[in-house]
C-alpha cells in the first residue's frame, strides 16, 4: 500500500509463510475458537459467539481510534478515561433533562447528540498541544488521561449514574430477531404477551450492536484504505518529513485524528450508557486504552507508525475477547487471561520484526 | 613532500568487494602517506563509500589487501580498524548530543578516579582537562567544554568529532563530506583544521563533492568511476576541469 | 554557559527566561508550598513533612526507576504492577518464613531480601525484550504488567494478601527516633507512656531507607561510567554503539534496576499497609512518568535527574496533601497533575535548555 518499509531487503520466505504470517492473528483466532469448542461444550454457541460481540462494541470502537492514531506513530492513552467521562456525562445529562419533564427519547437523544459534541473536545485538546505545543503524543494524552478520569469522578462524585429511561438497555441490548423455535418470529422486540416464564426458550438473534459496530468498522476501514484521509494518515506514520514536503497539512491532519480518536471514545461511553442502563466512571485498573493498543498492536500494526488495518485490529480485540471467555467457560482461572495478553503482545511484535515489510 | 620516497601508511592493492553480480570496488590501489591528503572523488555510484567502509572494517574485501605502514592488516570489524588507527567520521558524526565535550571525547572510555578507596567516580575534570588539550593542540576553540554538543555549531561538532579520533591515536582520518552540511565561515575552519592535521603528520581521506575544498586542501586527488580507479592526479599539477573530466569519463582529456 | 545557547533573547525578558529556565519547578514547589500554608490548617507543620514524605515512598522509588528507564529514551509501564506483585511475595514469604519457623527478624530479612531478588525476574525479562528481541519499551512492559497482575492474582486467588508479624508493620510504620516528654531519646523503639501523651517521632523508617536507596542511585547516575553510559545511548544509540558501550548489556541493567526499585517499593508496600495486592500500585504509574517529566526529563531520553525527578514527586505529594487538607475530593487531583504534566512539557520547551550538562549539573 505505501513503501515506507521498502527498503529493507524482502526476507527470504515462501508466500505460505509470508500469508500466514500477515494473517497470523486470524489464525490464531479460527485455532483457538477450534480448540475452544472442542474442549468445552458450551463454547460454541450462537449465544455466547452473540454475547462475546456484543460485549465488545466498545473494545471494537476503542481499538479503531487507537488504531488511526498508531498509523500515524502516535498513541492515545486518553481514549479509556475519555470514554468514562462521556458515559458518565451522558447519563448526568439524561439525569436533568428527565427532571425537566422531558419525554424519554428526547431525553436520551439530546444527551446522547450533545455528550457526542463535546466528545470531540479532548481530542481537539490532544491534537492541539502535540502539533502547536509539540508535546509527545504519549504525555499529552497521558495528561488528557488524568484531566477526563478527574472531571468523570467529580461529575459523578465516583458512583455509577442512575434512575435513566428504561428505553436505554432495551435499546442497547435489544436484538433484530426473536425467535421462538417452530413456533413464532417476530422483529425488534419479543411480542409484547410472551410468558418471562418461557423466556430461555427464546432465541435472540443480531443484537442491535452487532450492525451498528459492523457499520462504523466499515465506513472507518473504508476511510481508511480508499480515501485521502487515509493515505495521509499512513504517510505521516511512514514519514514526517515527506509528508510535509508532499504539501501535507501534517499538524491539522493529526488534529484530526486525534479528534477522530476521542469521537470513538465517545460513541464508546454513549453506547455504554445504552448497554448498561447508567453512566460508568473508568475505574483505574480497567485499563481500556492499554487493552485497546493491545488488540492494535495483535491486529498488525506497529508502534512507530505507518501500519495497521481496522480490521486487523477488530481481530485483535476478538482474540482478546474470545481468549478471555473461552478461557473463563473452560474454568480455567481469569486471571491467566493477563498472562496470555502479555505472551500474545510479545509475539505479535516479533512476527511483526521477522517480517519487515508486510503490511 | 617527497612523494615517491616516502612509504604509504595506508594502503589498498588491488581491493575488491562484490555485492551478488555487481562489483562494486574492482581491483583498486590508493594509498595515503603520512602528512598528506588525499581527496577521493567520484560521481554518485562510482564505489567511494564502499571503498571507506572497505578501509574502515565495515565491509570485508573479496579480493586484494590492505596494507598498513607496508604491513599487511587484518581489518575484519569496525574494531579491528580503530585499533590499527584508522578513524573515520562519517557524516552524522555520532556524538551524543546531550553530552558535554569531555564525556564525548571519553565515551565508553572513560576515566575514573577512586572515592572512599574502592568507589569508582567518573573523573570528569581529568577528562575535561584532557579534551582542552586535544583541543588546543588543534586550536580549536569552543566557548565551554562544558557545552553539551546540542549546543554547538556544526563546525565545532566537526572539531570534537575530529578530536576525538586524534586522541585517541589516530593515524589515518577518513572523512566523508565534513563540509557538506556547514557554513561558508564554518567550511573554512574545518579546512584549516584538516591542514592542522596533516602538518601534525596524520595521513587524510577526504571525500568530497566540493571543487573548491578539494583543490583548497588536497595533496593529491583520486577519482573513482563505476568501481575502478579512474584516475590520480598531483592537486597542484591538475585543474578542476581535469578532475571533472576524470569523474565524467570524458576521454579528451590529456593523460600524463 | 547560558549565553552558548542558540541565541537567547538578550535584554529583561531573555534574562527573566534564563532564570527561570530551570529553576521553575523549584520556584512552583515553594509557590505551592505558600498557597497550601495558608489554604489548608496545619499543612505547614513539621509533621505534614513527615507525612508527605511517609506516604510518598513508593511514588519516589517508582519515579527514580521511570528515570532511569526514560532516560534510555524507554518507558516502563510494568512499575506499578511490579510494585503490586512484589508487595504479594514479600507477604507470601515473610509468612511461609515464620511458618518455616524462622525467628521473626530473621524471616523478615530475609524475606525482604528474597522479594528484591524475586523482583529482578521481570526487569531481567523486560529487558531481554527491549535490548535482543527489539520489541518495543511499551508494548514489552506493557505485556510484563499483564504477566505481572495475572500472576499476582493467580498468587493470591483474586483476593488481598494479608498478615505480617507484628514487627514488619512496626518497622513499616516506626520512626527512627522518639522523645517523650522527660526521657531521652531514643531509636526506633515507641517510649512505653501514657496514652495521649504528645511523643515526638522523627523520621519514618520507610522514608531513610528510600532515602538511603534513592541517594546511592542519584550517585550511580550521576557520577559512575553506567550513568554516563545510560545518558549516551539515550541521546544517540548511533554514537554509544560506535564508542564501543555496551548497549545491550546497560539497556538490560536499567530495566532490571527500574524492576528492582519498583520491588523495594512493594516490599515498603507490604510492610507499611501489612498487606498486599495485584493492583497496589497501578495508580501510581502516572505520578511516576509526572514526576519525571515535570523534573525536565525529555521522553526522547538522554536527559533528566534524580534531583529534579524527586522536586516533580515532591510537587505531586504536595498538592495530594494540601487537597486533602483542605478537603477537596481527590478528583481534583487527577485533573491538576494531568495539567501540571501538560504543562511542564511544554514550559521546559519554551524557557531556554534547564539541562546543562550532566557535569554542570553537580556544581
Amino acid at each position: 500500500m505505501i513503501g515506507s518499509s521498502g527498503a529493507k531487503a524482502p526476507p527470504l520466505a515462501s508466500p505460505l509463510v509470508r500469508a500466514i504470517a500477515r494473517n497470523w492473528s486470524a489464525a490464531f483466532l479460527l485455532l483457538m475458537l477450534v480448540v475452544f469448542s472442542l474442549a468445552t461444550p458450551n463454547f460454541l454457541s450462537i449465544t455466547n459467539a452473540q454475547n462475546v460481540v456484543h460485549l465488545q462494541t466498545i473494545g471494537f470502537l476503542l481499538a479503531a481510534a487507537e488504531t488511526f492514531v498508531i498509523i500515524t506513530g502516535g498513541i492515545d492513552l486518553s481514549i479509556g478515561f475519555v470514554m468514562g467521562l462521556c458515559s458518565v456525562s451522558a447519563a448526568k445529562l439524561m439525569q436533568l433533562l428527565m427532571a425537566r419533564g422531558l419525554p424519554d427519547a428526547t431525553t436520551v437523544v439530546l444527551a446522547s447528540v450533545v455528550v457526542l459534541l463535546l466528545s470531540l473536545l479532548p481530542g481537539l485538546v490532544n491534537g492541539i498541544v502535540i502539533t502547536r505545543f509539540k508535546v509527545p503524543p504519549f504525555i499529552a494524552t497521558l495528561g488528557m488521561w488524568g484531566i477526563a478520569n478527574g472531571i468523570a469522578l467529580k461529575l459523578c462524585d465516583g458512583f455509577p449514574v442512575a434512575g435513566l429511561p428504561d428505553l436505554l438497555p432495551r435499546v442497547g441490548n435489544g436484538y433484530l430477531l426473536y425467535v421462538l423455535p417452530g413456533n413464532f418470529l417476530s422483529f425488534f422486540d419479543k411480542p409484547p404477551d410472551f410468558p418471562d416464564a418461557r423466556i430461555r426458550e427464546l432465541w435472540r438473534l443480531i443484537p442491535f450492536s452487532l450492525p451498528f459496530i459492523v457499520a462504523v468498522l466499515g465506513f472507518l476501514a473504508f476511510r481508511l484504505s480508499r480515501t485521502a484521509f487515509g493515505r495521509h494518515t499512513y504517510a505521516i506514520g511512514g514519514s514526517m518529513d515527506a509528508s510535509i514536503r508532499a504539501g501535507i497539512d501534517v499538524d491539522r491532519h493529526l488534529v484530526k485524528v486525534y479528534v477522530l480518536s476521542s469521537f470513538l471514545a465517545g460513541i464508546a461511553g454513549v453506547f455504554n450508557v445504552f448497554q448498561t442502563g447508567i453512566g460508568n466512571y473508568t475505574t483505574f485498573n480497567a485499563s481500556y486504552e492499554f487493552f485497546a493498543v493491545a488488540a492494535v498492536v495483535i491486529g498488525g500494526a506497529s508502534l512507530t507508525g505507518g501500519k495497521g488495518r481496522v480490521f486487523g485490529s477488530a481481530v485483535g480485540v476478538l482474540v482478546l475477547a474470545f481468549l478471555e471467555n473461552g478461557l473463563a467457560i473452560s474454568g480455567v482461572q481469569p486471571f491467566y487471561r493477563y498472562i496470555a495478553v502479555g505472551v500474545l503482545l510479545v509475539f505479535a511484535v516479533v512476527v511483526d520484526k521477522l517480517f519487515p515489510d508486510l503490511l | 613532500m617527497n612523494e615517491a620516497a616516502s612509504p604509504y601508511l595506508l594502503e589498498t592493492r588491488d581491493i575488491v568487494k562484490r555485492f551478488g553480480g555487481l562489483t562494486a570496488v574492482d581491483r583498486v590501489s590508493i594509498g595515503v602517506r603520512p602528512g598528506e591528503v588525499l581527496a577521493l572523488l567520484g560521481d554518485n555510484g562510482a564505489g567511494k563509500s564502499t571503498l571507506i567502509k572497505l578501509i574502515s572494517g565495515v565491509y570485508k574485501p573479496d579480493g586484494g589487501s590492505l596494507l598498513v605502514e607496508g604491513k599487511d592488516a587484518h581489518i575484519e570489524s569496525p574494531k579491528d580498524a580503530l585499533a590499527a588507527g584508522i578513524e573515520t567520521i562519517y557524516q552524522d558524526l555520532a556524538l551524543a548530543e546531550n553530552l558535554d565535550v569531555g564525556a564525548n571525547i571519553f565515551l565508553g572510555r572513560e576515566r575514573f578516579k577512586k572515592r572512599l578507596g574502592f568507589i569508582r567516580v567518573l573523573d570528569d575534570a581529568d577528562m575535561a582537562k584532557e579534551a582542552k588539550t586535544v583541543l588546543d593542540r588543534l586550536d580549536i576553540r569552543i566557548p565551554s567544554l562544558k557545552a553539551v554538543i546540542r549546543t554547538l555549531s556544526g563546525g565545532q561538532r566537526q572539531a570534537v568529532a575530529i578530536s576525538r579520533s586524534i586522541y585517541w591515536k589516530a593515524k589515518v582520518l577518513i572523512m566523508d563530506e565534513p563540509t557538506a552540511a556547514l557554513g561558508i565561515a564554518e567550511q573554512r575552519k574545518v579546512l584549516d583544521l584538516v591542514r592542522t592535521l596533516r602538518d601534525q603528520g596524520l595521513g587524510v581521506i577526504i571525500i568530497s563533492h566540493q571543487m573548491y575544498d578539494v583543490f583548497e586542501v588536497a595533496d593529491r586527488i583520486a577519482v573513482m568511476r563505476r568501481g575502478q580507479l579512474a584516475g590520480e592526479r598531483l592537486a597542484r599539477d591538475s585543474s578542476p576541469d581535469e578532475i571533472v573530466g576524470l569523474i565524467v569519463g570524458s576521454e579528451t582529456v590529456t593523460r600524463r | 554557559m547560558e549565553t552558548a545557547k542558540h541565541g537567547t533573547a538578550p535584554g529583561l525578558a531573555g534574562g527573566l527566561r534564563s532564570f527561570l529556565g530551570g529553576r521553575w519547578v523549584v520556584i512552583f514547589l515553594v509557590l505551592e508550598i505558600v498557597y497550601f500554608s495558608f489554604t489548608s490548617k496545619g499543612f505547614a507543620d513539621f509533621n505534614s513533612v513527615q507525612i508527605l514524605l511517609f506516604y510518598g515512598t513508593q511514588v519516589f522509588l517508582l519515579a527514580v526507576a521511570e528515570l532511569f528507564v526514560i532516560i534510555t529514551g524507554g518507558i516502563d509501564l510494568s512499575v506499578g504492577y511490579i510494585l503490586g506483585f512484589a508487595s504479594i511475595v514479600s507477604i507470601k514469604i515473610v509468612n511461609a518464613l515464620v511458618v518455616a519457623g524462622l525467628p521473626v527478624p530473621a524471616a523478615i530479612a530475609l524475606g525482604a531480601v528474597a522479594t528484591l531478588i524475586v523482583g529482578l525476574v521481570p526487569g531481567l525479562v523486560n529487558g531481554w525484550l527491549v535490548a535482543w528481541l527489539k520489541v518495543p519499551p511499551f508494548i514489552a512492559t506493557f505485556s510484563m504488567l499483564g504477566v505481572c497482575h495475572g500472576v499476582s492474582e493467580l498468587v493470591i486467588n483474586g483476593v488481598y494478601a494479608l498478615g505480617m508479624p507484628q514487627m514488619a508493620a512496626d518497622i513499616g510504620n516506626g520512626y527512627i527516633l522518639y522523645k517523650a516528654p522527660h526521657l531521652p531519646f531514643v531509636f526506633f523503639t515507641p517510649p512505653q507512656v501514657a496514652r495521649r501523651t504528645p511523643v515526638l517521632e522523627l523520621i519514618p523508617n520507610i522514608v531513610i531507607v528510600a532515602a538511603i536507596v534513592i541517594a546511592i542511585f542519584a550517585f550511580v547516575l550521576a557520577r559512575t561510567r553506567f550513568g554516563r553510559h545510560i545518558y549516551a545511548l539515550g541521546g544517540s544509540m548511533d554514537a554509544a554503539v560506535r564508542a564501543g558501550i555496551p548497549t545491550k548489556r546497560r539497556i538490560l541493567q536499567v530495566y532490571a534496576l527500574s524492576s528492582f526499585l519498583a520491588s523495594l517499593a512493594g516490599v515498603t508496600y507490604s510492610f507499611m499497609y501489612v498487606s498486599g495486592k495485584a493492583d497496589a500500585g497501578a495508580s501510581l504509574l502516572l505520578d511516576a512518568i509526572a514526576a519525571v517529566m515535570i523534573g525536565g526529563a525529555s521522553m526522547f531520553g538522554g536527559s533528566g535527574t534524580v534531583g529534579r525527578t524527586m522536586i516533580g514527586a515532591l510537587i505531586l505529594a504536595v498538592l495530594d496533601l494540601g487537597l486533602r487538607m483542605a478537603g477537596v475530593p481527590t478528583f481534583n487531583k487527577y485533573i491538576l497533575v494531568g495539567v501540571i504534566l501538560v504543562l511542564a512539557v511544554i514550559v521546559e520547551r519554551y524557557l531556554p535548555e534547564a539541562q546543562l550538562s550532566i557535569s554542570e549539573e553537580r556544581k
